[in-house]
């Protein structure tokens, strides 16, 4: 600046606090002063205040950097392909928009589509892209259901980004399995993660070392089982249900005396799923006692005596003996005594007779529906095929006159033990013969995507419904199912279902155009699974193998 | 069309009136995120220019001339009435303006609206929302009366600026020039493309750095209400085009000439600075235009941190850092940013003036491995 002073007469080194605080409370009252002390206007104000701003603005320099974060972790997971990459963004662009409300229309919902997508993705081992972790981090935050998915696919950056924003807290909080795996293969670190690590790391910890070593996992939660607080000891022991063997019954035998009644009852019903255990033999022991061939007559028939007590040998093998309210002592006991049993002791019991011809057999007294129930939750504790097979009888036969139980709820766990093919024909059955109203439970429990016959029996029983001329949206929870779960390659079969049929007589009026529009909508959302399938089979694996060497 | 004032009075000013009047305050002056400021309200022009262009003959170039000394001389009466009301304003003191029933701001707009001032009336609509744009607001008012003041006397002795600065002026006051040349022939990289509501019309902004000029262009373009401006870059591409600079304002704003061949998708920009760079050459293009508050920028080598309640881009080399401008930090743009970090440096394009930098563009750094490594994400 050449001069001292601005064009009207402020000094140019008139302080800009000055100016700020004239301006505020005007120059009538708090007027600037020139150098000769004489009163300047509010042009000269504004003259120099514009001379300090741009100079101000001119004269800024960068400041000195706070400590940049540590940078996250390295993720070593392969890259999503390309085209993968677009639609995740393109499902989690679509998760933000409102769905337009009332019918659904023709196209695909793919809100629906990112739990699929993110399994699938999850499963070929892809690392997320950095640029999608906040909006997947969005939708885990506002639906729980997608967070472990997320969580594991997001990995360890994931799981530092979160760290700088509040909103992703629960990123934090939750069991992230497999995003922070410990490291199993060394002794030491294990040693120590387990004797300092939080909870939920030490949960994390025995689950991976379980998979990997049963009896190194059962050693390690033996070293400090007495010293630990009873509902930590309850999470611990559940652990121990996968890999479960016979050398794990001396420990859980000790628990068997637990202080904790919740941890003695978790360590009986593992034993009794050990059908060789000494207390499956003990529950044996008393349940034969209860239930007999009755041979009086021509026919065998089942005679049942329920216990006339509970006693403490009873209770320290597990037995609860308060019967929850509405169910009589004796019946309670006994349930639970052939629920425990070997369900191996009843064919050598009744002369050799298959599961099958055991659940015919005619029960006395009316102790049918009580032994059945029992038979059915030992089927699904020992995890017997054949015994869930003989309970669940053809599919064909009503549920109610059913060998085992009425109950979708127990058909859908005895059918969760059976190979999964047998399992998708016995539902195909099932649809066939008593169509979709009662089969949204068992499907839930077949594998997906559905086998082929399965996807049949259910297209084909849409197909009856609409032309029974009912609403499709009777049927939208198995059609929403049948959009998740079909096979994609159904879609050309069932592009004939798409066009709108004559309308039958006394059908809902117009429902041949909804149930058109549902299943064009069934099919595109089909055919975009199918894409999305084939984008994330995209290049990956080969780079992956290319990489490093693992699948 | 060549009646002397027929052309006056049909000039399409309506929608110059509708969309000012239509438009939503920014909730504090720091949302202004333009950077050469001179539009919006210069759009309608586009259209009212081929109207108004000399035709050749002699009696319609007089005829334009009228029409623009008309123009200029409602300008000028709108000019020193604002300076009449910023003198009132200054003599009562700003602290007036904190009070609810306050109403100078769109009256006062209004009044540059009639005047056909309308850039003046923008910058009178975005004063009026920085009384409530939290603590620190009287220096923040301060300096925007005191430029929007240098711009109306700049108005008023205008004859006597430099050419440049009085396009600059001229522009800033809200009326229009054509993109005069020379074209630049470049192959320009698409750094950014956003859009910014102006009321019911959507204002679309695309960034273009041309590799062999070293120029950056800022093309501008606009939507009609409830569409979207037609013109869309990929950002990340690269195209060979011709690009003609308007006057004035630093010379950034340009019209998009012939283009030579389709668009092809390229990698991180190779040049870029630091952000001691960055704020000089924001410091540097004040001299021609101070009514600017930023200027384009690409920073390498920056790391996203947290500071306090904002963040920062810190230069890896040299640990210098720049605040994050407040408007970006309530985008989601800001966490893709830091996502792509993950804490190591990585090149970022944005504007950069007093407020802080506005980050517009981030290429994933090279190092990190990934499918995407040297493409561009748009921040907003």
């Amino acid at each position: 600046m050449p001069t001292t002073a601005t064009t009207t007469g402020v000094p140019v080194d008139t302080p800009w606090e000055d100016l700020v605080t004239s301006a505020l409370l005007g120059t009538d009252r708090r007027p600037l002063r020139a150098e000769d002390g004489a009163a300047l206007g509010p042009a000269a104000l504004l003259d120099a205040a514009a001379v300090h701003t741009v100079w101000r603005r001119a004269a800024l320099r960068p400041a000195t950097g706070a400590a940049p974060p540590e940078p996250a972790p390295a993720d070593l997971r392969p890259p999503l392909p390309r085209a993968a990459r677009r639609r995740l963004a393109q499902l989690l662009a679509d998760r933000s928009v409102p769905p337009g409300g009332g019918r659904r229309g023709t196209a695909p919902d793919l809100t629906e589509l990112i739990p699929q997508w993110l399994a699938s993705a999850g499963a070929r081992g892809y690392r997320a892209p950095a640029e999608l972790l906040p909006a997947l981090l969005d939708a885990a935050r506002a639906r729980t259901d997608l967070r472990p998915h997320v969580l594991a696919f997001a990995g360890p950056r994931g799981l530092w980004l979160a760290g700088l924003n509040p909103e992703w807290r629960f990123a934090l909080r939750a069991d992230a399995r497999g995003a922070r795996r410990p490291d199993t293969a060394d002794p030491e670190a294990v040693r120590r993660l387990w004797e300092e690590g939080l909870f939920a790391e030490r949960v994390a910890l025995l689950g991976a070392l379980r998979e990997r070593d049963a009896s190194a996992a059962r050693s390690l939660l033996a070293a400090t089982w007495s010293a630990e607080r009873a509902e930590d000891r309850l999470m611990f022991l559940d652990s121990l249900r996968s890999g479960l063997s016979g050398a794990d019954e001396a420990f859980l035998e000790d628990a068997l005396t637990d202080r904790s009644r919740n941890v003695r009852a978790t360590a009986a019903e593992l034993l009794s799923a050990l059908p060789g255990s000494a207390l499956a033999l003990r529950m044996a022991d008393r349940a034969m006692s209860c239930v007999n061939p009755d041979r009086t007559g021509g026919a065998v028939s089942v005679a049942v005596e329920a216990p006339h007590e509970c006693d403490a040998a009873m209770q320290r093998d597990g037995v609860v003996p308060v019967p929850p309210s509405g169910r009589g002592e004796r019946s309670w006991w006994l349930g639970q005594l052939v629920e425990a049993t070997p369900l191996d002791v009843w064919r050598d019991r009744f002369d050799g007779r298959t599961a099958r011809e055991l659940v015919t057999l005619p029960v006395a007294d009316g102790w049918a529906g009580e032994l059945h129930a029992a038979w059915c939750r030992a089927a699904v504790r020992q995890r017997d095929p054949a015994w869930a097979r003989a309970l669940l009888g053809t599919p064909a036969t009503p549920p109610a006159d059913g060998p085992g139980t009425a109950s979708l709820a127990e058909r859908s766990q005895l059918l969760a033990t059976l190979p999964s093919a047998e399992r998708a024909l016995w539902v195909a059955g099932f649809i066939a013969a008593h169509g979709l109203s009662e089969a949204f439970q068992l499907l839930g429990v077949c594998s997906v995507p559905w086998d082929g016959p399965l996807g049949r029996a259910v297209v084909d029983a849409l197909d009856i419904a609409r032309d029974a001329g009912s609403y499709p949206w009777s049927f939208s929870g198995v059609m929403g199912l049948a959009e998740r779960c079909l096979n994609p390659a159904e879609a050309d079969r069932l592009a004939v279902l798409t066009t709108t049929p004559d309308e039958p007589e006394g059908a809902s009026p117009g429902a041949g155009g909804y149930w058109s529009e549902a299943f064009q909508r069934l099919v595109s959302t089909l055919r975009l699974r199918a894409a999305m399938d084939a984008e994330l089979a995209d290049d990956g694996g080969a780079e992956r193998h290319a990489r490093n060497g693992t699948g | 069309m060549v009646l002397s004032h027929g052309g006056e009075t049909g000039r399409p000013t309506g929608p110059v009136e509708r969309r000012t009047a239509g438009r939503v305050p920014a909730p504090g002056f720091d949302e202004v995120s333009g950077t050469a400021d001179q539009e919006p309200e210069s759009a309608p022009d586009e259209a009212s220019r081929a109207v108004d262009r000399p035709s050749g003959d002699s009696a319609s170039r007089a005829a334009a001339a009228r029409r623009a000394g008309r123009r200029a001389e409602r300008v000028t009466g709108g000019a020193q009435e604002l300076e009449q009301r910023l003198a009132d304003l200054l003599r009562g003191g700003l602290a007036a303006t904190d009070r609810p029933e306050y109403g100078l701001w769109e009256e006062t707009a209004a009044r540059m609206v009639d005047a056909q001032a309308p850039g003046l009336a923008h910058r009178l609509r975005e004063l009026g929302s920085v009384s409530a744009s939290g603590p620190g607001w009287p220096v923040r008012l301060l300096e925007e009366c005191a430029l929007l003041h240098l711009l109306d006397s700049a108005w008023l002795r205008l004859d006597r600026l430099p050419g440049p600065l009085a396009a600059t002026v001229r522009t800033r006051v809200g009326l229009t020039a054509s993109a005069e040349g020379p074209a630049v022939r470049d192959r320009w990289t698409v750094l950014a493309q956003y859009d910014t509501p102006d009321g019911r019309i959507t204002t679309r902004r695309i960034w273009l750095y041309g590799e062999e000029s070293g120029r950056t262009a800022l093309l501008l373009s606009y939507g009609a209400p409830g569409r979207a401006p037609a013109r869309t870059l990929p950002v990340g591409t690269v195209i060979d085009a011709e690009v003609t600079p308007y006057p004035g304002g630093g010379g950034l704003r340009a019209e998009l000439g012939r283009q030579f061949g389709d668009p092809v998708v390229t990698a991180a920009p190779q040049h870029g600075g630091t952000t001691a760079d960055a704020l000089g050459a924001y410091g540097r293009a004040l001299r021609d235009d101070p009514w600017l508050d930023a200027w384009p920028a690409i920073l390498r080598d920056v790391i996203p941190a947290p500071s306090g309640d904002g963040w920062q881009l810190i230069g890896a080399a040299d640990g210098s850092a720049l605040p994050i401008a407040p408007p970006a930090l309530s985008r989601p743009g800001l966490w893709k940013l830091v996502a792509l970090s993950g804490g190591s440096p990585l090149t970022v394009f944005g504007e950069c003036g007093h407020r802080g930098f506005d980050p517009l563009a981030a290429w994933c750094p090279e190092a990190s491995d990934d499918i995407g490594a040297g493409t561009a994400v748009a921040l907003v």
